[in-house]
């Protein structure tokens, strides 16, 4: 089930997006995202299409891999539509029982819809062209006047690599406590809701205890290599604007203002 | 003097009840002597809960003297301000390979010792090549710890430590979790860091026959150091070993049976090699 979902995986490739700077591709992303609320007519849809097209074909991601990050949130889009169409008042379009389709409901539930798709396509591509540590750095960096008001910035993005890093050794433990509880009879399958959630007690119990103790045992490795937080800290890759960071930076704002002046005079 | 030199060191784990009353005491380590001299190869044997891994913690500063003292390089490890240099001048790689292995892939895991004590982006890169190359695992710089073995990440680890530039090395039971393969991959790289580049080793563990590559042996049981001497005086004593619940090497023990049943062989043998020639000298 975890292997289904490409939101937040990393899809190796030599384009000109996975060479660009996390910073770079972090900032554009929210503008990405803040133009898809901005749009409202059909001009700027199709200037949020094109810009969504131009970056996925930059991505050299294959189409398909990208949309089949869709099938994770199928469930909420059919019903974020299905409560738009229902429940917008307005002038009706259809009426049957207690149900009435009015042409704002219907306006409203393609918008949202597609604000979704794009939604979840446009950050799948930042997350596919980016790999874990380089978007912690970003984060890390980008993020970093917020230390002056006492937010540990590099504290979480620290807590974040390690997390990454620790998924796969958690996942294996799982499925070898797993295996280990079958073994003794324990059941995960049958039964209703409810027993179920009760059968992964056995499975969790143990793997929180491993968990603490290898976070301990962590704790006490990076000690010994001197780590004492972020002060004073260099880095082996620190990360440097290029020329073409600077050329994606305006891209992204030549995109926003279009799209924004769509909105305004058409 | 010495590169680390303890004089009567005392470590107790105080166990206390919720009003903060001593439930009870246990003595980790119980007036413990230990020198070690530049370049050495040091091992420390002892069965589990002998207090040898408090020794080792003790020697990086993870833990400091209950009473006693501990000069490692010249600094007193009992003065909070040695803290990082110490850390520095003795690295340590610890039993679990997956628990200290902090990046996702391997040269950013072996820089991230060189980033804490802020050695300069460029002098990082070549130390982390440096020091992949000295364990053997520079082919596989970019790749994820997850998917190598135990031994290969256990020589990652140490790669780790040695981009630190440090003049120790300790590493507590580094192979208790490997495989007869890793143990040895592990013990060959540590080994020829000793030889070839003068690093200080000690080597905490409870398999024999990693103890015969060392200099010198301490023995410790009860927190105390109860033998010290060359592998070959020590193992020459199999009794008392037994009686500290460790075992003697196969060969070493093949011998001392031969020698109990009335052969003319010498004490201590170590080696397959040293048996057969004992033997062939017989006859």
């Amino acid at each position: 089930m975890l292997r289904d979902i490409t939101i937040g995986q990393y899809y190796p490739a030599d384009s000109v997006l996975h060479k660009l700077d996390p910073r770079t591709k972090l900032m554009a992303t929210m503008i990405y995202i803040l133009s898809l609320f901005v749009f409202r007519n059909l001009a700027g849809f199709a200037a949020v299409t094109a810009g969504l097209l131009a970056v996925i074909l930059l991505s050299k991601v294959p189409v398909g891999y990208m949309v089949k990050g869709l099938r994770a949130i199928i469930v909420i889009l059919v019903i974020t539509a299905v409560f738009n169409l229902f429940l917008t008042p307005g002038e009706p379009l259809a009426a049957f029982w207690v149900f009435k389709i009015t042409e704002e409901g219907l306006k409203n539930a393609c918008l949202m819809t597609v604000r979704l798709i794009y939604l979840i396509l446009g950050s799948s591509v930042l997350t596919l062209t980016t790999t874990p540590n380089q978007l912690t750095d970003g984060l890390e960096k980008a993020l970093k006047p917020l230390n002056k008001i006492g937010v540990p910035v590099h504290e979480v993005s620290m807590m974040m690599s390690i997390a990454l890093r620790f998924i796969p050794i958690l996942i294996e433990e799982t499925d070898k406590i797993m295996k280990a509880q079958l073994a003794r009879g324990a059941d995960f399958e049958s039964g209703n809701l409810v027993k179920k959630a009760k059968s992964m007690v056995p499975l969790l119990v143990p793997l929180f205890i491993s968990a603490f103790r290898r976070a301990n045992d962590l704790a006490l490795a990076m000690e010994a290599r001197c780590y004492h937080g972020g002060q004073g800290r260099t880095k082996m890759k620190p990360l440097k604007y290029k020329k073409a960071d600077g050329i994606a930076y305006l891209a992204a704002l030549g995109y926003f203002a279009a799209v924004i002046l769509l909105r305004r005079f058409l | 003097m010495n590169f680390i030199e303890a004089r009567k060191l005392v470590h107790e784990f105080i166990r206390r009840d919720e009003d903060d009353n001593v439930e009870s005491i246990l003595t980790a380590l119980d007036g413990v002597d230990l020198d070690v001299k530049q370049g050495e190869f040091v091992a420390v044997l002892g069965h589990n809960g002998s207090g040898k891994s408090t020794l080792a913690k003790h020697l990086n500063v993870l833990l400091t003297p209950g009473s006693g003292t501990l000069w490692v390089d010249g600094k007193d490890a009992g003065d909070a301000d040695n803290l990082w240099d110490i850390r520095q001048s003795t690295g340590m790689v610890f039993q679990n390979p997956d628990n200290q292995i902090i990046a996702s892939v391997v040269e950013e895991d072996v820089a991230f010792g060189p980033e804490n004590i802020g050695v300069p982006t460029q002098e990082i890169w070549k130390r982390v090549e440096k020091s992949l190359r000295s364990v053997g695992m520079i082919q596989y710089r970019e790749h994820s710890p997850n998917k190598l073995s135990g031994g290969q990440k256990q020589r990652i680890a140490i790669a780790g430590v040695m981009a630190m530039e440090p003049k120790c090395i300790v590493l507590d039971e580094p192979t208790a979790m490997l495989d007869p393969n890793g143990r040895k991959e592990v013990l060959d790289a540590v080994e020829q860091l000793n030889r070839e580049k003068g690093m200080t080793v000690i080597l905490i563990t409870h398999y024999m026959e990693e103890v015969v590559r060392a200099d010198r042996v301490y023995v410790m049981d009860d927190g105390k150091v109860v033998m010290q001497g060359t592998p070959r005086e020590i193992f020459s004593q199999v009794d008392k070993l037994k009686s500290y619940r460790l075992d003697v090497p196969q060969v070493t023990l093949l011998a001392h049976e031969l020698r109990k049943s009335g052969l003319q062989i010498p004490q201590g043998i170590l080696t397959r090699q040293e048996l057969v020639e004992a033997l062939c000298q017989l006859y």
